[in-house]
């Protein structure tokens, strides 16, 4: 019988994890028994069924989660309450117009160029900005941008740094050397700044092109393309130090003996032994470039206006604090909710992942 | 440091469509205007040509903006004693408080004082520098007058009114450590718990307290030590950029974001190299300090 059954090989791997993981060996035994058992009882993914099951008893992790997704599907039907509820689009300036408020006519944006406060109506519910946009219609429009480029600079980051990852610990010497001190170089730099750098200088040159492909100075492939590039390294380190410790695993050795190439002991031998990393790692960087996307936004080197994100709200918002500081909070408060979502449940995954964090410790 | 200068160089060489002296010379420029700025810059070289020039102003001190036409190095000194004051305060700011609440909540682990602690870290962690300046910046300075708007007062022109000027900034830019360095110093302790020495101690009859300080806390502070050194290098380098801009602190952060608006070069490129190069120097410092510190470390292994 050969370990590369998928999901058999996963399972009894992700026990060894554990057990190396673990310190306390007494405990983390018990754990592993318990998975075995869960195994036999129901077919299939066994240590999966019980690290959802876990999660499933963490109701804090699953509330934030719910919120995240909340937040998620709020900024995905950003058109639909554009269209139907506030009649606008994110984009359209209204500095002369005027909106009822209860049974008066206000200016959306005054004579001294303060802009019209929270109506809490259909029409400029969380008020206008300085041009007359509506800021809930461009919070969730916003929320949309930051968002996509969140789950795309993750998606770059995760498949990038497995790959590096897989491809230096697996072939160790010259490669390793140097995809190792590439990646060192890219860290050395601090991450906003890297961020920026990359984004000015893209944004001078109005666009990328790389071979065929001609991505536009305003694309939101190029934040998120600059985000991924600088999470690389983050994720692809630790990749590295568990490929090298699993490549000397005796089911390596047997795949090895029984012929395989190296691509497939690479790809069905141990890629499947990093899902639990990868899984634990996921929700991090996507909060991680989130976060990262707005700080670039901020300053000016991220999304490109007049395309709305929570980050290039702030910076626009920044000038008006004291008369509408709505302007800042709004995204400030949405930008801060999802964060905080993806991390408390990202906290919850990785406890039900890896069982010693949740033994109490007794003194 | 070599291979840093060199990806650094080609970040703002090779990315850019178009020429850069088109964009210095502006969209009226005759071809003789053109051809001159070529000439003075030397974008008429090839590209290890420019590289060596570059990288001879940048050691000798000499790089020269592109808008203003002014040194660099000097707006850099210029910006230093502010970054330098943020980066003390709010550096002693979240290695003490990390150190406080990450100890006592790997002390009470599991318990509810853990949990809450846990909570107010991730929100730390999940809330963005500038967003924390921009909000405490609304409530303590707009809506209630007990900090000074924004701006910068030297330390020998007048301490008190730079301790106010910096008070914001330095919460700021704390939060985000604060909450990262007591959750990396709980998990070391919680870690350190199950060592061998610990079991010693205890076996010997040593008290909680020194079992905890001694033993505990002593092992797991060393790489928040070195975490702390690189964070603090990122933040002179530059890395503070989003607090300066926030509360329009003159330093280099500020000078930073400035060039970035007038899409200026030179600038960036001389402070994200010089900011590289901290990291790297301190990184160094960091694993020659590790031998000293850890007695677990022994070079001639």
């Amino acid at each position: 019988m050969t370990s590369a059954h998928p999901p058999e090989g996963a399972g009894s791997q992700t026990s060894l994890l554990l057990r190396e993981g673990g310190s306390n060996t007494e405990k983390t035994a018990t754990v592993v028994v318990g998975a075995r058992a869960e195994q036999g009882a129901s077919t299939g993914n066994g240590p999966y069924r019980l690290v959802l099951r876990r999660l499933r008893h963490n109701h804090v992790a699953l509330g934030f989660g719910g919120l995240f997704l909340f937040i998620l599907t709020l900024c995905l039907l950003a058109p639909v309450y554009a269209r139907y509820v506030a009649h606008v689009g994110p984009n359209t300036n209204d500095v002369t117009g005027t909106v009822r408020v209860g049974g008066h006519t206000e200016n959306v944006v005054s004579l001294t160029g303060i802009p019209i406060g929270p109506t809490w109506h259909a029409r400029f519910f969380l008020g206008a900005d300085q041009n007359g946009r509506d800021v809930a219609v461009r919070l969730l429009y916003g929320g949309r941008t930051s968002l996509e480029i969140g789950f795309m600079a993750a998606a770059i980051t995760i498949v990038g740094g497995v790959a590096i990852g897989l491809v230096a610990g697996f072939y160790r010497g010259v490669t390793d050397s140097v995809l190792s001190r590439a990646l060192d170089v890219i860290w050395a730099y601090p991450a906003v700044l890297l961020g920026v750098a990359i984004g000015t200088s893209v944004a001078v040159g109005g666009g990328i092109t790389i071979g065929p492909l001609d991505i536009k100075g305003n694309s939101l492939a190029i934040p998120a393309l600059i985000i991924g590039l600088v999470y690389i390294p983050y994720m692809a380190k630790p990749i590295r130090g568990q490929v090298l410790a699993l490549r000397e695993k005796e089911f390596v050795d047997a795949a090895r003996c029984l012929g395989c190439s190296s691509w497939r002991i690479v790809l069905s031998e141990i890629l499947p032994n990093l899902s639990s990393t990868v899984i634990v790692f996921a929700p991090l960087i996507i909060a991680g470039a989130i976060l990262l996307e707005a700080s670039l936004s901020f300053l000016g080197a991220g999304v490109q206006p007049p395309n709305a994100s929570w980050g290039t709200m702030i910076q626009e918002g920044l000038p008006l604090l004291p008369s509408s500081p709505q302007l800042v909070l709004a995204p400030a408060v949405a930008l801060v909710l999802a964060v905080l979502g993806i991390n408390v449940f990202a906290e919850g995954v990785r406890d039900a992942l890896d069982p010693r964090a949740r033994i109490s410790l007794g003194r | 440091m070599f291979a840093i200068s060199v990806f650094t160089f080609f970040i703002f060489q090779v990315i850019p469509n178009g020429d850069p002296a088109l964009r210095l010379a502006g969209q009226s420029a005759t071809p003789q205007t053109i051809a001159a700025i070529i000439k003075t810059w030397g974008f008429d070289k090839p590209v290890y040509v420019q590289y060596l020039d570059t990288m001879e102003k940048i050691f000798t001190g000499t790089v020269v903006s592109y808008s203003q036409q002014v040194n660099v190095l000097s707006q850099i000194q210029r910006g230093l004693p502010a970054t330098i004051s943020l980066a003390l305060g709010a550096g002693v700011i979240w290695l003490f408080w990390g150190i406080v609440l990450g100890a006592s909540s790997a002390v009470r682990a599991g318990r509810f004082t853990d949990r809450l602690l846990g909570v107010v870290a991730l929100v730390g962690v999940s809330t963005p520098t500038f967003v924390v300046g921009a909000v405490s910046l609304y409530f303590f300075a707009y809506r209630v007058h007990i900090f000074p708007l924004s701006g910068y007062v030297p330390f020998f022109q007048d301490p008190w009114e730079w301790f106010m000027h910096l008070v914001l900034p330095w919460f700021s830019l704390s939060v985000v450590y604060i909450g990262f360095y007591s959750r990396v110093l709980r998990s070391n302790m919680l870690d350190a718990l199950h060592e061998d020495f610990v079991r010693t101690a205890r076996a010997k009859g040593l008290t909680q307290r020194r079992i905890w300080l001694n033993h505990v806390l002593r092992t797991s502070l060393i790489p928040v030590i070195s975490l702390w050194g690189l964070d603090f290098a990122a933040v002179i380098g530059g890395g503070a950029i989003l607090v300066e801009v926030v509360f329009n602190l003159d330093g280099v952060g500020e000078y930073a974001a400035e060039s970035i608006m007038t899409l200026d070069i030179p600038p960036i490129l001389v402070i994200v190299m010089y900011g590289a190069f901290l990291v790297v120097l301190v990184a160094a410092l960091v694993d020659i300090l590790y031998v000293v510190l850890d007695p677990r470390v022994r070079l001639n292994g």
